[in-house]
């Protein structure tokens, strides 16, 4: 393709996202007004615009600010790249969750253990551990949808619980670093990422680098692979791969097992990164997140990657926002609350912004969503 | 004449299943029902419709026949309000109207059709009527009671035992249909339109439903008929108005024209309906396949011990009713279906139970039935459609067949546009704004390249205009001049006539007889297809009754 129709087709793939997120900002501008008018009765119209001043200035008025805002779109990344290749090829992963959970443990358990052997050893080890605990745990619901026809929805939101449940077993018990003042796995010590980027004592570690590179890595598997062009096909006709001599049982499990190591990546990273231990409570919800995410990005490599630095952003702003101007930090949940809202009813959009257009919504994701469960290839 | 697939006898009834054409209301005083004028409406690149006039009378069947993509449906769409034309006027009973959307066009009277039904398969059929403007009785609960008491009236008129209770999943597809009538005429439609209604119809469906257009007009309504099949329009149509590339190119009595002129209408060139086969030159046999079995996925046995040989260069017809096995045959033979028994080997290599790349690679290629379920990934550009099934062969993928080169692809994809006469803006463009012969077009193209022994075709031209049967059916005499073994499955008999070498009918899952193709006797075959026997006209079977 030609840059320059390159460029239209990605603008038309744009224009719905893009005024989305137009109209989760108008929204979060609305509840902010309302709230605070409510709680102390003045109406203040400038309060929006100053807070999302706030926000900016929180997220990108200096390289600590960026280099918060880029670490806190790193998991957001790979995870969103997780959920976006199980909907290219017709999967909903929603255990992207557990999938980071399984991560973030196994890099914490392996890091104790290796903490002492040298970071070019350790830290290999450790990521290792976390990438494969996240691929096997992908690959579960992945097989039991290959073999059973056990729907992944279902499967992956209850391996989420379990992950959930087993860092609270293993955490509390084999796991359990002594003399410390609550239950928490030992420090990662050796394995730690180390700072490339950023103040001592910072979150610029190399986990982002692992983000950044993911993106043209995934971009490449999706559209420039045989593999991927099988996945693509599996999740847009399944009968047609069918028919093309594809066999997308082995295809399903590839994929599940794909995203969960993009998952437990992210995981292992948030561990080996910043907070270099866990404890039996450790909980996210980088993986749900995630799903808005790789909606918001369309399912497309670059497309996520603008949308995760963009809750990155909100994410490492909002703080400043709330001491500044006492907008809560929960405003940001309300924004990507109804982002997701006016993707998944992006007929709202297209009335709103008199978009005639078709395609430039989320429709094959979406499909994706409600299937009918049981769909076994 | 078409429908003789159920036997000889057909032949005295069918003129007159379709009560008399009221002449004395089509040529009344008052002015036409619909009338539209200088309709037109452009797209950027495309002049959809160019000034187009139609008028419509009571107690009229018009005809609109097209090609596909010839603007027929936009048309269609304009009077429904779906599409606000640029230029023109539409006039009702005299008076011109704005019709705003389909809403607005039921409440003038105008109700639709649709080639792909619009009804909810897990509802009722009252419920599939109802949708949309449901009587209530107070604010909350619905009046079913008197609906069902109209449905079943209104079905009484025309003969047919509906169950208003009955779920639409479980019917057939002409009842289908039929609800899909009840609904218009549940809305007090007095202009009808049919879009393709024949397409999915058996060919005894097809008579029931021109029995029923019959009635219709008997009973004064207006009737728009969508079709792109010359014999149908010949049939039941009163006048018949060709579009050719968003113009009118003329207007016909039945009388006045038959089947050559129109298709001449409407291609704008001399067509060959029949294609000249010329004469073929059968060598040794390379697809044989003994004693095989196969199940549905119901597990009922479909496929009961089918032995049959084609040899290259000849080709093969199966004819038979839709839903005697063929199916199941076909894909058992292409790798998407394991047979339960039986063996089936390609120039002497068993392939029994291959997969299909493993079928691709043994030189098989197959053109499915279901081009938009099978055949093409819609959502996928042109160019990823045209490697579809060898996407992971060099030139195409590189590197030990871990990436794609586009560059290849590319190339492929314009030669095969290029030889196959693709019509598209480019190879870019996703398949499912193609037009559906260009759609098989492109299937065919891809399938018929590369290095054949076996061909496997299903249906390879249904649903399609004149002018893209006549080109497959090109393809399809140059591949076995070729020496390619074919194995054509159609239900379209006049197809299967046409090409064969050797015909065999299948019924109930077995070839019942297998005869000359050039020699082959229409009603002895119509006769094999409904009854699996080939005499004894006083033991014809009475079609089992599809009720709903």
């Amino acid at each position: 393709m030609r840059p320059r129709e390159w460029l239209r087709s990605a603008m038309a793939a744009a224009t719905v996202p893009v005024l989305a997120v137009v109209l989760g900002l108008v929204a979060g501008a609305a509840v902010m007004v309302i709230s605070n008018s409510l709680s102390t009765g003045v109406t203040d119209v400038g309060l929006p615009l100053r807070a999302y001043g706030s926000l900016l200035a929180g997220s990108l008025s200096g390289l600590d600010e960026v280099v918060r805002t880029v670490s806190e779109a790193t998991p957001l990344i790979l995870a969103g790249l997780s959920v976006g290749i199980g909907f290219k090829a017709g999967l909903f992963n929603i255990g992207a969750n557990g999938q980071f959970l399984m991560g973030a443990l196994a890099a914490a358990g392996a890091g104790a253990a290796v903490s002492g052997w040298s970071p070019l050893l350790a830290i290999p080890a450790a990521l290792g551990a976390g990438m494969l605990a996240g691929a096997a745990y992908g690959f579960i619901p992945g097989a039991l949808k290959a073999w059973t026809g056990a729907h992944e929805v279902v499967t992956t939101i209850m391996l989420n619980f379990i992950a959930a449940a087993l860092i609270a077993f293993l955490v509390t018990g084999p796991l359990a670093t002594a003399g410390a003042s609550f239950a928490r796995t030992g420090d990662v010590g050796n394995a730690a990422l180390p700072l490339i980027i950023g103040r001592p004592g910072g979150t610029g570690h190399l986990g982002i680098l692992l983000a950044v590179v993911a993106v043209p890595l995934a971009y490449l598997l999706l559209f420039r692979s045989v593999l991927g062009f099988e996945m693509r096909t599996v999740g847009a006709n399944p009968s047609a791969a069918l028919y093309a001599g594809m066999r997308p049982a082995r295809l399903i499990i590839l994929t599940m097992a794909l995203s969960g190591l993009l998952a437990g990546t992210a995981g292992a990273g948030q561990v080996l990164g910043i907070s270099h231990s866990i404890s039996a409570s450790y909980s996210t919800s980088v993986g749900f997140d995630a799903i808005t995410i790789a909606l918001l990005g369309r399912s497309h490599p670059i497309g996520i990657f603008f949308s995760a630095l963009l809750f990155g952003l909100m994410r490492a702003g909002s703080a400043l926002m709330q001491i500044r101007e006492r907008v809560p930090v929960e405003i940001i949940d309300v924004i990507q609350a109804v982002i997701l809202l006016f993707l998944a009813a992006d007929i709202i959009v297209r009335t709103v912004f008199r978009i005639r257009a078709p395609g430039s919504g989320v429709a094959e994701e979406l499909e994706t969503v409600t299937r009918t469960y049981g769909g076994a290839a | 004449m078409e429908m003789n697939e159920t036997g000889g006898r057909d032949h005295t009834v069918s003129a007159a299943p379709y009560p008399a054409k009221p002449a004395a209301n089509a040529t009344g005083g008052a002015p036409p029902v619909l009338e539209m004028r200088g309709v037109t409406k452009r797209y950027p690149g495309v002049l959809a419709n160019d000034h187009i006039d139609l008028d419509l009378r009571a107690g009229e069947i018009h005809a609109l026949l097209g090609e596909n993509g010839a603007g027929k449906t936009t048309l269609m769409n304009i009077l429904y309000g779906l599409v606000e034309p640029d230029e023109g006027e539409i006039l009702l009973d005299g008076t011109e109207v704005q019709i705003r959307g389909p809403v607005d066009a039921i409440a003038r009277g105008i109700s639709m059709v649709h080639q792909h039904f619009m009804l909810v398969p897990v509802l009722s059929v009252s419920d599939n009527i109802l949708l949309g403007e449901e009587p209530m009785s107070g604010p909350i609960f619905i009046n079913r009671a008197g609906s069902r008491r109209r449905i079943r009236e209104l079905g009484k008129n025309f003969g047919w035992e509906i169950d208003p209770d009955q779920r639409v999943e479980s019917l057939s597809v002409g009842w289908q249909q039929r609800v899909e009538i009840l609904k218009a005429l549940y809305r007090n439609a007095r202009i009808v339109v049919l879009d393709e209604p024949t397409a999915v119809l058996t060919p005894q469906e097809t008579k029931e439903i021109f029995t029923v257009l019959g009635k219709l007009r008997a009973e004064g309504y207006a009737i728009i008929f969508i079709t792109h099949k010359l014999y149908e329009v010949l049939e039941v149509a009163d006048r018949i108005t060709v579009i050719r590339r968003g113009r009118v190119v003329g207007t016909r009595k039945p009388s006045e024209t038959d089947e050559d002129d129109l298709a001449e209408l409407m291609v704008g060139r001399n067509v060959e309906l029949t294609v000249d086969r010329g004469t073929s030159h059968p060598a040794e046999p390379v697809l044989v396949v003994d004693e095989l079995h196969a199940k549905d996925d119901r597990r009922h046995e479909t496929v009961r011990g089918i032995s049959l040989s084609v040899r290259g260069g000849e080709i093969l017809g199966i004819a038979g009713v839709a839903g005697n096995g063929q199916d199941e045959l076909v894909q058992s033979l292409t790798g998407l279906r394991r047979p339960s028994s039986g063996r089936v080997t390609i120039a002497g290599k068993d392939v029994t139970n291959h997969a299909p790349q493993s079928l691709y690679r043994a030189g098989l290629a197959h053109v499915p039935a279901d081009r938009q379920r099978h055949g093409l990934v819609l959502s996928f550009p042109l160019d990823d459609n045209m490697v579809l099934t060898n996407y992971s062969d060099p030139p195409f993928a590189r590197a030990g067949g871990l990436l794609r080169d586009a560059a290849a692809i590319d190339r492929r994809a314009d030669e095969l546009i290029a030889e196959y006469d693709v019509r598209t803006p480019s190879r870019e463009v996703v398949a499912a704004t193609l037009s559906g012969g260009n759609q098989q077009k492109a299937i065919v193209a891809r399938e018929f390249s590369g290095d054949l022994r076996v061909l496997v075709l299903d249906q390879p031209t249904r649903g399609l205009d004149v002018g893209s049967i006549e080109f497959i059916h090109r393809q399809i005499i140059a591949k076995r001049d070729e020496g390619v073994a074919i194995l054509l499955v159609s239900a379209e008999l006049d197809e299967v006539m046409e090409l064969s070498d050797r015909i065999a009918v299948i019924y109930r899952g077995e070839l019942v007889a297998t005869v000359d193709g050039r020699s082959a006797n229409r009603e002895k075959i119509g006769l094999l297809m409904a009854t699996g026997r080939a005499s004894g006209s006083g033991t014809e079977t009475q079609p089992e009754p599809v009720r709903p």
